[in-house]
């Protein structure tokens, strides 16, 4: 069994370090003053020049605006869709049509991201041809898009957090006199609201870092900021780059680890007083 | 046993030839059956057998596929949950885990758009009845498995409904408190007057709980009786052996007279004569049930040359309050027979393999005919 | 009831307009002819005036292209094996992974999946880019190598099969280790007591109670792999070699490039028909899971 155990935590050390040394190196070398990004120059490093730069680029900040502006709307708009897919394909019962629609939202979680991205594209040229709308592409084709594949997931999401619990908590409601919009405000929808959070972020976190679904459905103007990323890593590695990644995975990883923290801390609480509850039951 | 006396004369759901089909299982099947005003009606049956579908046709879940369901001489067709006189305790209770217990009861009240102050009053008034005054600030999870029952209780009843719908109401309790509970849910509904409709598949449950009981089986209505007449005068083989445990003999009827019959079963080497008579074809079919503690067990001979066997002791099991003793007939048949254990010491007792008579009381025996 | 039906409807006509018409729409396209001018593809149907007739042209080429031009027969087999072999790169590295976590202690458990999922939260694109520094001819890996002295000449690691392999593992790694994990979390440890009672090695018991049970987990990760890496088009084109494409790349440069929308349309349903069957399988999957949460 030890020999197993040693395995197993050797395998997971591994796996970490393969997850996490490259993230490391990139925040590593973005203190780096050499322009040739890998090779570090101990005389003027570590330097924040390459912070300093990326704050000019204004074409960068630009992107990260407009990226920011569409994944808030993808995800609020994807959270909204995603939860009614949801609740009617968990609560429900069986309607015409549900089949297609369970397809429907499973089918973007493999999509591979190309297909849909044509397929994007084409629909907004035809119906461009047929209504005149949308007229050209820009922001909200991308919102669009990004909206019909991130949905998918938030639909996951809130499924399975309406599956875990039981039905009867809306009968019972409904049993005390509660009209069905009134049971989804006052029951469903504060049962399910960790789901709505994390279904939002999820989403958020999806839009902000697509780049091919984008590339297809984007017009002049709207490039995002993973277009613009892309755009300069395939003429090559540069130090402001590392710079934007470090900020980035800073950012995310204050937001997760917070979390984190402050979900144990309430679960803590939650066993407490459960505990609590069984000692003094009378 | 609680006898209750019912007002028969006042109907109060009326359920007239419901049928409920998913798909082609048929859930219920054809049920007719009235639930009077104030008692306390018990849906007994195992798993599967529709008890439950018919509990949600009366609470509006499911609406039947053919038939009529009236509460109070109003047809309920097509009027969805939130507009019923009707309550209902889940089996899993329920409770809105995000809202403490106050929250919880005074759910019902504020969609029925009564004041502030009316519903604080009613909503303490019902946590004092249910003696859980004290614990309205909590949350469910802060509560043990019999306070949530009184909550859930307490929700369902502070609507005042006429009529309440109890799904398993003591399912998720231990022994102990099942018991104490039983009794208290009694006291709760004379109390208060309500109409209780529980689904139960506990039949002890059912016998303490209830003043009428309606045994099911695949969807069908079985048997209608009190307590009493469901176990001392079971209609059907299914309802003698569903309830308590029995010895079913089946036999030939070669004697039918008005005020008795005989019937000679193979298993048993004397015929048994049953003091009432029966309504069967001649020479008919029929079944002999006997319960296991109206048998006798002695060693010497019995008087007389009917209602008696003869065999041996088998197993004994010491239950405490009583024993049980397996005796196999020289027909080879095995017959339970229970003995309560009156006295502390008991050297008279028989035991393993030794040879013993079995008689019984001629109006011991219920003769089934289906 | 037709609150109800808005309910149903919303989610259903926004899915039917943006996901599936559009499939409808790329395989009507991949019938038609390159049109220089826009849209870039002549419509299916016509109205001859001189026959006063709808007259549909149907144009088939675009597929025999397909198969009569080896490029694409190529790549298509590439982009699979490429993608096969990510797969079971990274199931090996993921299975062990998520073995561990599942038998960690359950308040280690939770810090170690977010220790899995973190990455996955930051930026894909830029995670894909710190492989190119350290995979470089004079990036961080040759630079260490040398350095420790064990090699004296840099190794060509980036624009290889190899680079794609890692770029594939490391990004898709998060979803192969989930679904492993969740099944691995719900297994009876008691069955591996048993099977340890009944003399059966520890490697034998996995080999004959773990690895069987948690079947479900592995086809739902290599799915969740497989299928996104053969369309893959970022990972390839960053890291990949530059003379051999995958079938994204392609499809990618016959659409912006060439602009040839109908050929890329045909490529699109050959690989959506190519992948038809694991998307099938991975739906099948998903409404068991579903199914078995609500019990």
């Amino acid at each position: 069994m030890s020999t197993r155990g040693w395995f197993r935590h050797t395998a997971l050390a591994l796996g970490l370090a393969f997850l996490y040394i490259p993230i490391l190196s990139m925040m590593v070398f973005s203190f780096n003053n050499s322009r040739m990004v890998t090779v570090w120059d101990s005389v003027n490093s570590p330097t924040l020049r390459w912070y300093v730069r990326l704050f000019e680029n204004e074409q960068l900040l630009g992107a990260a605006w407009i990226s920011l502006q569409i994944a808030a709307m993808t995800a609020t708009g994807a959270v909204i869709l995603g939860t009614l897919a949801g609740l009617v394909l968990t609560r429900f019962g069986p309607f015409r049509g549900r089949a297609l629609l369970s397809a429907m939202t499973t089918a973007p979680l493999v999509m591979p991201e190309i297909i849909m991205g044509i397929a994007m594209l084409l629909l907004f040229v035809s119906l461009e041809q047929l209504i005149g709308w949308p007229t050209g592409r820009g922001m909200l084709t991308i919102v669009i898009a990004h909206i019909t594949f991130t949905m998918a997931y938030v639909t996951v999401v809130i499924q399975s957090r309406l599956a875990g619990f039981d039905d009867a908590l809306e009968e019972a409601a409904r049993d005390l006199g509660a009209r069905p919009v009134t049971v989804f405000f006052r029951i469903t929808l504060p049962l399910i609201a960790p789901a709505l959070v994390s279904g939002w972020l999820l989403a958020f976190t999806l839009s902000w870092d697509d780049v091919v679904i984008s590339q297809f459905v984007a017009g002049p103007g709207s490039s995002t900021l993973p277009m613009e990323i892309f755009s300069r890593v395939r003429r090559g590695v540069s130090p402001d780059i590392n710079a934007l990644a470090t900020i980035m995975v800073l950012i995310v990883a204050t937001g997760v680890v917070a979390s984190t923290v402050w979900m144990k801390r309430q679960e803590r609480k939650r066993l407490l007083e459960e505990q609590m509850a069984r000692s003094d039951a009378g | 046993m609680t006898q209750k006396t019912v007002d028969r004369a006042q109907e109060y759901v009326r359920i007239e030839a419901v049928t409920k089909r998913f798909g082609d299982f048929v859930a219920v099947d054809g049920i007719s059956l009235s639930i009077f005003k104030g008692e306390i009606f018990c849906l007994l049956g195992g798993s599967g057998c529709g008890k439950t579908t018919l509990l949600r046709m009366l609470a509006g879940f499911e609406s039947p596929t053919s038939g009529r369901i009236l509460i109070d001489g109003q047809d309920m067709a097509g009027i969805p949950p939130h507009e019923r006189p009707v309550n209902m305790m889940f089996q899993s209770y329920a409770l809105f885990p995000h809202m403490t217990v106050e929250s919880n009861v005074a759910f019902g009240l504020e969609q029925e758009g009564l004041a502030k102050t009316e519903i604080s009053r009613r909503v303490a008034e019902m946590l004092d009845i249910v003696k859980m005054g004290e614990y309205g600030r909590r949350k469910p999870h802060q509560l043990s498995g019999g306070q949530r029952q009184r909550v859930a209780l307490a929700r369902a009843l502070v609507k005042r409904p006429k009529l309440l719908l109890l799904d398993e109401p003591l399912g998720a309790l231990d022994r102990k408190l099942r018991e104490h509970t039983q009794f208290e849910l009694i006291n709760l509904q004379e109390q208060l007057g309500v109409t209780f409709v529980v689904v139960t598949h506990d039949q002890e449950e059912a016998m303490t709980l209830a003043s009428r009981i309606g045994v099911m089986n695949k969807g069908q209505i079985v048997q209608v009786g009190t307590p009493t007449d469901i176990y001392e005068f079971p209609n059907s083989r299914f309802v003698a052996d569903f309830i308590g445990s029995v010895n079913l003999f089946e036999g030939q009827l070669v004697e039918d007279e008005p005020g008795h019959v005989r019937i000679r079963c193979a298993e048993l080497d004397s015929t048994v004569f049953v003091d009432h008579g029966i309504s069967a074809a001649p020479d008919a079919k029929v079944a002999v049930a006997i319960r296991p503690e109206k048998i006798e067990l002695s060693r010497e001979a019995p008087s007389g040359d009917e209602n008696r066997a003869h065999g041996v002791v088998k197993e004994i099991a010491y239950m405490g309050d009583m024993s049980v003793y397996l005796v196999r007939l020289d027909s080879g048949r095995v017959v339970r027979v229970t003995i309560p254990n009156s006295e502390r010491h008991a050297d008279q007792r028989v035991v393993w393999e030794e040879p013993v008579y079995l008689s019984w009381e001629p109006s011991s025996p219920v003769v089934l005919t289906v | 009831m037709f609150g109800k039906r808005l309910v149903i409807g919303v989610p259903w006509f926004w899915l039917l307009l943006f996901f599936a018409i559009p499939f409808l729409i790329v395989f009507k396209i991949s019938f038609s002819w390159m049109q220089p001018i826009q849209p870039g593809y002549a419509p299916l149907f016509s109205w001859v005036e001189e026959t006063q007739r709808f007259v549909a042209t149907l144009n088939l080429s675009n597929y025999e292209v397909l198969f009569r031009d080896p490029l694409y027969l190529n790549t298509f087999l590439y982009s699979i094996k490429v993608a096969a072999i990510s797969t079971v790169l990274c199931l090996l590295v993921g299975y062990p992974m998520a073995y561990a976590i599942a038998r960690c202690k359950p308040s280690t458990r939770n810090l170690m999946l977010m220790l899995i999922i973190l990455p996955f939260w930051t930026s894909f694109l830029l995670r894909v880019y710190a492989w190119i520094g350290l995979l470089k001819t004079n990036g961080v890996i040759n630079n260490t190598l040398i350095a420790l002295g064990i090699i004296d000449q840099p190794l060509t690691l980036l624009y290889t099969d190899f680079a794609v392999y890692v770029g594939i593992v490391y990004s898709y790694l998060p979803f192969m280790i989930l679904p492993l994990y969740a099944n691995l979390e719900k297994h009876d440890l008691t069955l591996l007591e048993a099977a340890a009672d009944l003399g059966a090695s520890p490697t034998k018991t996995f080999f004959r109670v773990t690895l069987p049970l948690s079947m479900p987990g592995v086809v739902a990760g290599c799915l969740l792999v497989f299928i996104p890496a053969v369309g893959e088009f970022v990972i390839p084109s960053l890291l990949g070699r530059t003379d051999q494409l995958m079938i994204g790349t392609v499809l990618s440069a016959q659409f912006f490039g060439a602009r040839n929308w109908p050929v890329a349309s045909a490529v699109a349903i050959a690989l959506l028909l190519a992948l038809l069957i694991p998307i099938l399988l991975f739906q099948r999957y998903q409404r068991r899971e579903l199914e078995a949460a609500k019990r």
